[in-house]
């Protein structure tokens, strides 16, 4: 039988390969909700990005003619009590959010999964040492730690970014470190081992590929969660400061006016409630996709 | 009943290294402030000798080290300093504040735990029912929602549009009465003053409701899945072979191992709750830490913020304690691991 005959017998088997992330895209792509929360963050997400564009108005210029309007044609979610129009507040508040979101699990991401991989990696007093840290501070309320940290260093963004960073540290860390004592033990590290790799190219090539699904689901999650703690601080007065239009700030505000204004208050609430829902929905499909088999 | 108590004796040992570590962290954050603490308590036109005075009385001219033990030493005596704003004690100031951030928290943990186990009873005992499918989709929007925006929300809807529950506060103050605790529903109870329970259980409900949202959600979902996982089990099929009906299969067989990953959500949740209660005080005007330190940040009264973080942090510390003891009850195979 020649080669050409063999090809045709079994063209089922001839199947391109495609790689993990590959796969892992097929499957998310089929689950309706993980699609949905996409679809909510990148609209959001590109509202923000190309604000100057779609924003209607300018969200700070004040136009005391046009306070407290209800939503209309000329002001589509209307107004504040300064007049600024919410739409556009909301849109460009779209950019601090998620600025503040991801800058924040960023920070925690890069600490926290360098924490985890030295501690599981070398074990011993470097790892007792960063999971002590880790398990102190988790010993305090999150939204707690956070509030202490910006209110001794200020009020601000930056700080209120650093607050949230810091408390998303050790889950990185604790996932991280699983992580990495599973794979270490798998025969394909030792035998990269057995030939002779440095820990640098051990770590590096081939257990950090290998440990990053759960960090990929929880930096999704953790953007989410980090979007409705910047809210809070903000919400609180610790966050971004006025004019900043950010969505937490914008509620605070429009608390004094509820009665004649309550718009001014719903809009801004729809809009982290949404985004958090989106990367919520992202997070569990992405978990999905990750670990077929811990799907029930 | 001898390896529990060694169970409960080992926890405790472990909990001290975590209560020095709980230390060390406020007592480092508290000396990132920046500028002078010394400074910003007197103002800026202090005299010298008034500053140096009060760098020694606050031990600021020692070093860090030694400085902790001294805070260490002053905190295990109970001593947490004194109020800027009025030099009030501290741990005075929390022990008035801190009844009503319990009442606050545990009516929410209340709401969280009851309404949140029965949802997700019923979700896994009907699986794919509409119920099932409603009650999770309301539940995703619980974990994701700004618990600030949701108690705005019901204040315009219950409280101004439809008037069932007032606005902010613990109590109307046309209401007398008598604080024993101030715990006003146990106040209240203890003096027979059936008019100011019935306004502090007003008072409560809206608060508590906002607050309970997220650790509602959450519990809800845990109780559904773990639920569904446990009515999987062979002894669970062999329940239902030997002819008991489903209601009996779940709450005679199913539910008590169903309700250990339960019981560690809602000990981790209580976390959430002690810090969503500062967002939930400020909505409200509830008289508790939470605004107690929101308005001590404001007025850069940091012996108060310090204070108070400590001993909210110590409180879950303890509640995650209380916890695991609870699981060790709920499976053996813990006490005896």
């Amino acid at each position: 039988m020649d080669e050409q005959a063999l090809r045709l017998q079994h063209p089922a088997v001839i199947r391109p390969s495609v790689g993990f992330y590959t796969d892992v895209w097929r499957r998310l792509r089929r689950n309706r909700a993980a699609m949905a929360g996409l679809a909510v963050i990148v609209l959001f997400a590109g509202l923000a990005a190309f604000a100057p564009v779609v924003a209607p108005q300018d969200p700070i210029v004040q136009d005391l003619e046009a306070r407290l309007l209800p939503p209309s044609m000329t002001h589509l979610l209307g107004t504040d009590d300064l007049g600024r129009d919410l739409l556009s507040r909301i849109i460009y508040g779209g950019r601090v959010s998620l600025t503040l979101g991801m800058v924040s699990v960023g920070l925690a991401l890069v600490t926290g999964t360098l924490l985890g991989l030295v501690a599981g990696f070398y074990g011993r007093w470097a790892d007792s040492l960063t999971m002590r840290t880790m398990d102190i501070m988790l010993a305090f309320p999150a939204t707690l730690l956070a509030i202490f940290i910006v209110g001794i260093r200020g009020p601000g963004l930056n700080n209120a970014m650093l607050a949230i960073g810091v408390i998303n540290i050790p889950i990185f860390a604790r996932i991280m470190r699983g992580s990495v004592l599973r794979v270490r033990q798998e025969d394909f590290v030792e035998a990269a081992r057995a030939l002779g790799a440095s820990p640098r190219r051990l770590l590096g090539r081939h257990i950090l590929p290998n440990t990053l699904a759960p960090i990929i689901v929880q930096t999704t999650l953790a953007i989410g969660a980090a979007i409705l703690e910047a809210a809070g601080l903000s919400f609180l007065g610790l966050g971004a400061q006025a004019p900043t239009p950010e969505w937490g700030a914008m509620l605070s505000h429009t608390r004094e006016f509820l009665r004649d204004a309550p718009w001014a208050a719903t809009f801004p609430g729809i809009a982290i409630l949404l985004t958090v829902v989106g990367f919520n929905l992202l997070g569990d499909g992405l978990r999905d996709a990750l670990d077929p088999r811990l799907r029930q | 009943m001898a390896a529990m108590g060694r169970y409960v004796g080992r926890r405790l040992v472990e909990i001290v290294p975590v209560f020095f570590g709980v230390l060390l962290i406020v007592f480092v954050i508290a000396h990132l402030t920046p500028g002078d603490p010394v400074l910003i308590a007197l103002g800026e036109h202090a005299t010298p000798e008034a500053i140096d005075r009060l760098r020694a009385e606050l031990d600021l001219d020692e070093p860090l080290p030694l400085q902790f033990i001294t805070y260490m030493g002053r905190v295990m005596r109970g001593d947490l300093g004194r109020s800027i704003q009025n030099n009030e004690r501290v741990i005075v100031e929390l022990g008035t504040r801190f009844p009503a951030t319990i009442e606050l928290t545990f009516a929410a943990m209340l709401v969280a735990s009851v309404v949140g186990i029965l949802t997700g009873i019923v979700a896994a005992a009907r699986q794919n029912s509409w119920f099932d499918g409603a009650s999770m989709f309301v539940a995703l929007f619980g974990f994701s929602m700004p618990i600030f925006w949701l108690g705005i929300m019901l204040i315009l809807l219950f409280a101004w549009y439809l008037g069932w529950f007032p606005i902010s506060g613990r109590l109307d103050y046309t209401i007398e009465l008598t604080r024993l605790t101030n715990f006003y529903l146990v106040d209240a109870l203890l003096s027979g003053t059936w008019k100011a329970l019935g306004d502090a259980l007003r008072h409560l409900v809206l608060p508590a409701v906002t607050l309970s949202t997220v650790a509602l959600a959450i519990i809800a979902r845990m109780t559904r899945s773990s639920l569904l996982e446990v009515l999987r089990q062979d002894y669970v099929r062999t329940a239902r072979a030997k002819g008991l009906g489903e209601v009996r299969v779940i709450s005679r067989h199913a539910l008590k191992n169903a309700f250990i990953p339960v019981v560690t959500v809602i000990g981790l949740n209580v976390g959430s709750l002690l810090g969503g209660a500062i967002l939930t005080e400020t909505i409200f005007a509830w008289p508790g830490v939470g605004r107690l330190v929101v308005d001590a940040i404001f007025a850069r009264d940091y012996p108060i913020v310090q204070g108070a973080v400590l001993v909210i942090a110590l409180v879950f510390v303890v509640v995650n304690l209380l916890v695991d003891l609870s699981y060790a009850y709920l499976d053996p195979r813990i006490r005896y691991g």
